[in-house]
């Protein structure tokens, strides 16, 4: 087993805060880490350590086998880092900013050209790559912001909360820009308030709170941890609300809730029972307007997890 | 455990721990590249100039006609005796800004982006000062110039003239160190400003900038004495318009080196520590 970073019992204190309270963080090479948790669980904190921004109190951490305090010039020379707020000069043009970042990680002036232009092809830039920065989309900041952070083609990439803030179309595209990269033997930390989005990327998941791993493993095994999917219906008429309920506590074996009017949800186990809950309402001649299968949300893991919801550390 | 790389694309840059020599010629490269980040971002807000290109020609204006008549019984005599030094003011006001926007970038995620790359962690730092330097040649053009057009000539020869107005250069990015500290320490960029103003009124201001020494109160006196400003004000005088040149440009030099030997490191170290 070969891993590309590893983190072991990090802590960080800001004053009185503890952002980090004794946190282990490792992926194997060519997977993806998600590391999910609500605002200040101290994603962010993690992942500056591991990127040499930051010094944990306690506890280390390498990357590709190198330490992130001692060796903290060979581990930048491995890593990408794409920050929550697109960190881009405003002022310079989509190419400037990437041929700068060439130019600092030794490539030559055209090697750095080239690339550039080869990135800037590959997230849709290429029209906007002469015009400032500060001209573009919150999308395509993002967009150049993680070209940014792929110019020196690194072995080990940080993303933290790649997708906050974008639409979900724009989420999908970044989705499969996270996938090519891995398939090209990458290895990707990602951070996320999303288990949506943790479920499809990640291979493994670590849930954070406060500061603490409070969950680790594939997401398979965290949504059996978070009590597994939800099947959620809204019959067209509400008057047949009741038989729809009496469906789903058939096939779930379990009662109902009623989160909303005119809504049903109940909690299942079996991967079957979606197509069951179809089959029976269909079969009963009830047309619904609504009918989704869906994963917990964060809160629900956390409710699962802490038996709280998820909130702000302060 | 096996903790190492494999199969994973990754560049091979040049080895930043190479000899010394080829290590310094590295973060030359690095910070020119960041110079030129600078020099663009000042070239795309022109803006940005309006400080070091107005501000001269308003105190020249203010002070020449204003109290030229009073101080020097002449306004043509006063504008030679205060061009030269309202020069270094002038450049030495124009260096805050470089405290001011480094202190406004670190907040941004752009030096968070720098400092994860591989370089060394005083090439953002240098390339700032560098690149902030046109702002000191435009300030010096545009002084040149005005004081040409309402009389002000420049008596000696060509090359003291450029080699007063590198010496002011020169002692101005020393200065800029002090500013670059501030940029990095300080919280906001409005204190960073105002620090450095209050840095600055003393030491331009308390100087034979606008009257001999010999008019000014002993205390005073003791001030100018020992203020490097007033040592380069001498040189740039003397440089421009004649007169003994003395040990000014000497001690002007050995003050810009020495400001540079404290502060570029300690700037450095700063930089290299905030979160």
């Amino acid at each position: 087993m070969s891993l590309a970073f590893q983190a072991e019992g990090l802590v960080k204190r800001f004053g009185k805060t503890t952002a980090l309270a004794g946190i282990d963080l490792a992926a194997e090479q060519g997977t993806v880490l998600g590391v999910l948790g609500p605002n200040g669980a101290g994603k962010t904190t993690a992942v500056r350590i591991l990127a040499t921004l930051l010094r944990a109190d306690e506890g280390r951490a390498t990357v590709g086998g190198y330490d992130v305090v001692r060796s903290a010039g060979d581990v930048r020379r491995l890593i990408g880092l794409t920050g929550q707020y697109a960190s881009v000069d405003e002022d310079l043009t989509g190419t400037q900013n990437l041929v700068l970042i060439g130019e600092l990680l030794d490539l030559r002036r055209r090697d750095a050209r080239a690339r550039a232009a080869e990135l800037l092809e590959w997230f849709d830039l290429t029209e906007a790559a002469n015009r400032p920065a500060k001209t573009y989309s919150g999308g395509m900041r993002r967009r150049l912001d993680l070209a940014a952070s792929l110019v020196g083609r690194p072995a080990v990439i940080y993303l933290d909360e790649p997708t906050t803030g974008l639409d979900p179309a724009k989420r999908e595209d970044m989705w499969g820009v996270v996938r090519s990269l891995v398939g090209d033997g990458s290895t990707v930390l990602l951070t996320t308030q999303y288990l949506e989005e943790a479920d499809a990327l990640a291979d493994e998941i670590s849930v954070i709170d406060h500061g603490r791993v409070i969950a680790h493993g594939t997401p398979a095994q965290l949504k059996q941890i978070a009590g597994g999917q939800t099947i959620l219906a809204r019959p067209t008429d509400p008057a047949r609300l009741p038989e729809v309920a009496a469906i789903l506590t058939a096939v779930a074996g379990r009662e109902t809730e009623s989160p909303a009017r005119g809504v049903v949800t109940v909690p299942v186990d079996d991967d079957r029972a979606f197509a069951t809950v179809v089959r029976r309402i269909d079969e009963a001649g009830i047309s619904v307007m609504e009918l989704s299968l869906r994963l917990p949300s964060l809160d629900e893991v956390f409710f699962t997890l802490t038996g709280a919801p998820a909130e702000v550390a302060a | 455990m096996t903790t190492t790389i494999e199969r994973v694309p990754t560049i091979t840059p040049t080895p930043p721990s190479g000899p010394p020599p080829a290590r310094a010629f590295q973060v030359a490269r690095h910070s020119l590249a960041l110079a030129r980040r600078s020099l663009i971002k000042t070239i795309r807000t022109p803006e940005q100039l309006l400080d070091v290109t107005l501000q001269p020609v308003m105190f020249v204006v203010i002070f020449v006609y204003l109290l030229g008549g009073a101080i020097a019984g002449s306004q043509t005599v006063y504008l030679k005796f205060l061009l030269p030094a309202i020069m270094v003011q002038s450049v030495l006001f124009a260096s805050v800004a470089t405290g001011f926007s480094l202190n406004t970038d670190v907040k941004k995620g752009v030096f968070d982006r720098f400092r994860s790359l591989p370089i060394a962690r005083s090439a953002p730092l240098i390339g700032s000062v560098l690149g902030d330097m046109v702002r000191f040649v435009v300030s010096i053009g545009v002084l040149l110039g005005f004081g040409y057009a309402i009389g002000f000539r420049i008596t000696t020869d060509p090359l003291s003239a450029i080699g007063a107005c590198l010496l002011v250069i020169f002692f101005a990015s020393a200065i800029t160190w002090i500013f670059v500290l501030l940029g990095v320490i300080m919280r906001e960029p409005g204190a960073v400003q105002g620090t450095a103003f209050l840095v600055l009124f003393p030491l331009t201001f308390g100087t034979n900038m606008m009257v001999p020494t010999d008019t000014l109160p002993g205390w005073l006196q003791a001030w100018v004495k020992i203020n490097p400003v007033a040592d380069v004000m001498d040189a740039a005088r003397a440089l421009l318009t004649g007169g003994p040149v003395g040990d000014t440009v000497t001690k002007s030099l050995l003050w810009s080196v020495g400001i540079i030997v404290v502060f570029a490191p300690l700037a450095v170290r700063f930089y290299r520590r905030r979160v």
